[in-house]
């Protein structure tokens, strides 16, 4: 027995030592041009996970000349949310995938991860919110539809409501004024859901209706669910709105989280979370234009041809043609809202986009738990991002809320989901 | 002959003892094999396997080192072969770990590590069950 301490002890401090590096300097990994370390991991990779507490009397950040308000809590898992013509407000409610856990680290990591998350039923409906008399307060609040399948993405056209859930894009007819649906919805067409490690469908519409694009998350971390299980994922599908046929409109987008067109050009913007476990900022989650027939690299390499080791068989075709996406948001910030800003938000935040980031686990010091504010000059990003709204991390370590969807409210208001406090906020102009 | 009869009950495995120490050799040596044939083909499903096997591995070999921990503390002299066969299921079942640890990583990060640590597993674990379960010939050095 005595021998086998030294052994013990060695064999700690090899994994410990092993256990991730410095972090770098967060605003070299912002930007159209980030810094790329080398990558690297550890015996273990790093965990940081969210300790859950309540906002009590507290209420997130929010600059100079704004403020913010709690429009509806108690909620069963707010992702994110659209805003109809008539100010009314709908949340898509729900969690999804249904992965099997293959290996060891899978039934372990996923205990760990859960707790860094709500413990609220999926509420798999839409919730619909009314501020009849524009006080701000949003006094109706009805169930527009329930029974949904993990409902996330919506998007919304001349009378037609669409509803992205884990499995099936699904329309609703909508009169003005509904406070909620009057018949079941008709299904548009099946989306891949085999697996769904993960599940989030983000959905948004062409500007003239005819086209809808639903980001489809890859069904691993690097196809170590194989890559069979990766046909028809990591990618942005167009579908037609009548008939549901449907293309790969964009390839190698790992996670495309949340989608949003440019008012004006028409273009069509994405956030996409990268792949984790290369080291504490690779690789950086990213905002980018999505161009038709684009290839952005997953599995095969990240941020344009750095290869990624980890994928067998590996593919220099494809990493040749990888596209290096716009702007890095930063390695891990899990940004999962998108959209863009209007004159009536003012200030500094008239032309650009928000970006919900709901948070990192695999990074010693935790990044995002924010809303972040990219601004935009002549159609595209131009300079760092801006805080919008902060103090979802307490001081001391805990976490009060995760930001997931951001919506800008036309008559100047920006609306954020919280998936971790059930809360939907509401950041308006005082000035 | 009592005597000598008590003595080497203690230094010998038991069944279970046994049991668990000769199941360590089938899961490591099955986790190489897997290991292998994930090299070769690059299906995944061989490095869930493996990860699965050395698992199970790692159970088995944690019991049947208590066990020997058990036999070493009651042994009178703390030298000899159950020492050294304590040492072995030690050394096996921490590079077991690491090894386990090494499966964690996604896909071919893995590689070559694991294919290596497997294969040092597997002769450390044929290695230590030769010396545990001979320990009976040895004549009661404990």
């Amino acid at each position: 027995m005595k021998g086998s301490s030294p052994v013990i002890m060695m064999s700690l401090a090899l994994l410990l030592s092993a256990c991730g590096g410095e972090d770098q300097d967060i605003s070299q990994s912002l930007g159209p041009d980030p810094r790329l370390p080398e990558p690297q991991r550890g015996m273990l990779p790093s965990m940081k996970i969210a300790e859950p507490t309540s906002w009590g009397d507290q209420l997130p950040t929010v600059p100079q000349g704004y403020a913010v308000s709690a429009i509806a809590t108690d909620l069963q898992i707010p992702r994110q949310t659209l805003v109809l013509p008539n100010g009314d407000i709908l949340v898509a409610e729900g969690r999804g995938g249904n992965a099997a856990k293959l290996k060891p680290k899978d039934v372990i990591a996923g205990y760990i991860k859960a707790r860094g998350n709500t413990s609220v039923e999926s509420g798999n409906r839409l919730t619909l919110l009314r501020d009849a008399d524009g006080d701000g307060t949003y006094e109706v609040q009805t169930v527009f539809a329930e029974d949904l399948n993990a409902p996330y993405g919506l998007a919304f056209h001349d009378g037609n409501l669409y509803v992205a859930n884990q499995d099936a894009l699904v329309r609703f007819d909508y009169q003005e004024g509904q406070t909620e649906a009057s018949t079941p919805p008709t299904k548009i067409t099946d989306l891949p859901s085999a697996i769904n490690h993960h599940w989030t469908k983000a959905l948004t519409i062409s500007p003239d209706g005819r086209f809808l694009y639903v980001g489809i998350g890859s069904n691993s971390n690097i196809t170590e669910r194989g890559m069979e299980a990766e046909v028809d994922r990591a990618l942005v599908w167009q579908i037609d709105a009548e008939t549901g046929a449907h293309k790969p409109y964009a390839t190698g987008l790992r996670n495309p989280t949340a989608l949003a067109i440019q008012p004006g050009s028409g273009q069509l913007w994405a956030v996409v979370n990268e792949r984790d476990e290369l080291g504490e900022d690779l690789v950086p989650d990213y905002l980018t234009s999505v161009r038709e027939g684009g290839f952005y690299g997953w599995p095969y390499s990240y941020w344009g041809q750095n290869i990624d080791d980890r994928v067998r068989p590996q593919d220099p075709d494809k990493v040749a043609a990888a596209i290096t996406p716009d702007y890095a948001l930063g390695s891990h910030v899990a940004a999962l809202g998108l959209d863009f800003s209007t004159a009536s938000m003012g200030g500094q935040f008239t032309e650009g986009v928000f970006i919900g980031e709901h948070g990192s686990w695999n990074r010693k010091t935790p990044v995002g738990y924010k809303v972040t504010f990219v601004p935009f000059r002549n159609g595209s990003p131009d300079g760092p991002p801006i805080d919008f709204v902060t103090g979802f991390r307490t001081s001391d370590g805990k976490t009060r809320g995760r930001p997931v969807g951001v919506t800008v409210d036309p008559r100047g208001a920006l609306i954020v989901a919280d998936d971790l406090a059930n809360t939907v906020w509401r950041v308006t102009r005082t000035q | 002959m009592t005597a000598i009869t008590h003595r080497s009950y203690r230094s010998r495995p038991g069944p279970l003892h046994a049991i668990l120490l000769a199941g360590t050799v089938p899961l490591f040596l099955g986790a190489l094999l897997s290991d292998i044939a994930y090299y070769r083909s690059y299906q995944i499903q061989w490095s869930n396997f493996a990860s699965w096997l050395i698992a199970g591995g790692l159970v088995f070999c944690g019991l049947a080192l208590l066990f020997a921990l058990a036999n070493l503390l009651r042994a009178k002299r703390k030298v000899g072969r159950p020492l050294l066969y304590y040492m072995l299921l030690l050394a096996t079942w921490v590079l077991g770990f690491i090894n386990a640890l090494e499966h964690a990583k996604d896909a071919w990060a893995i590689m070559p590590a694991s294919l290596v640590l497997s294969f040092i597993v597997t002769v450390l674990a044929c290695v230590t069950a030769w010396v545990g379960l001979t320990n009976l010939r040895s004549g009661g050095a404990a």
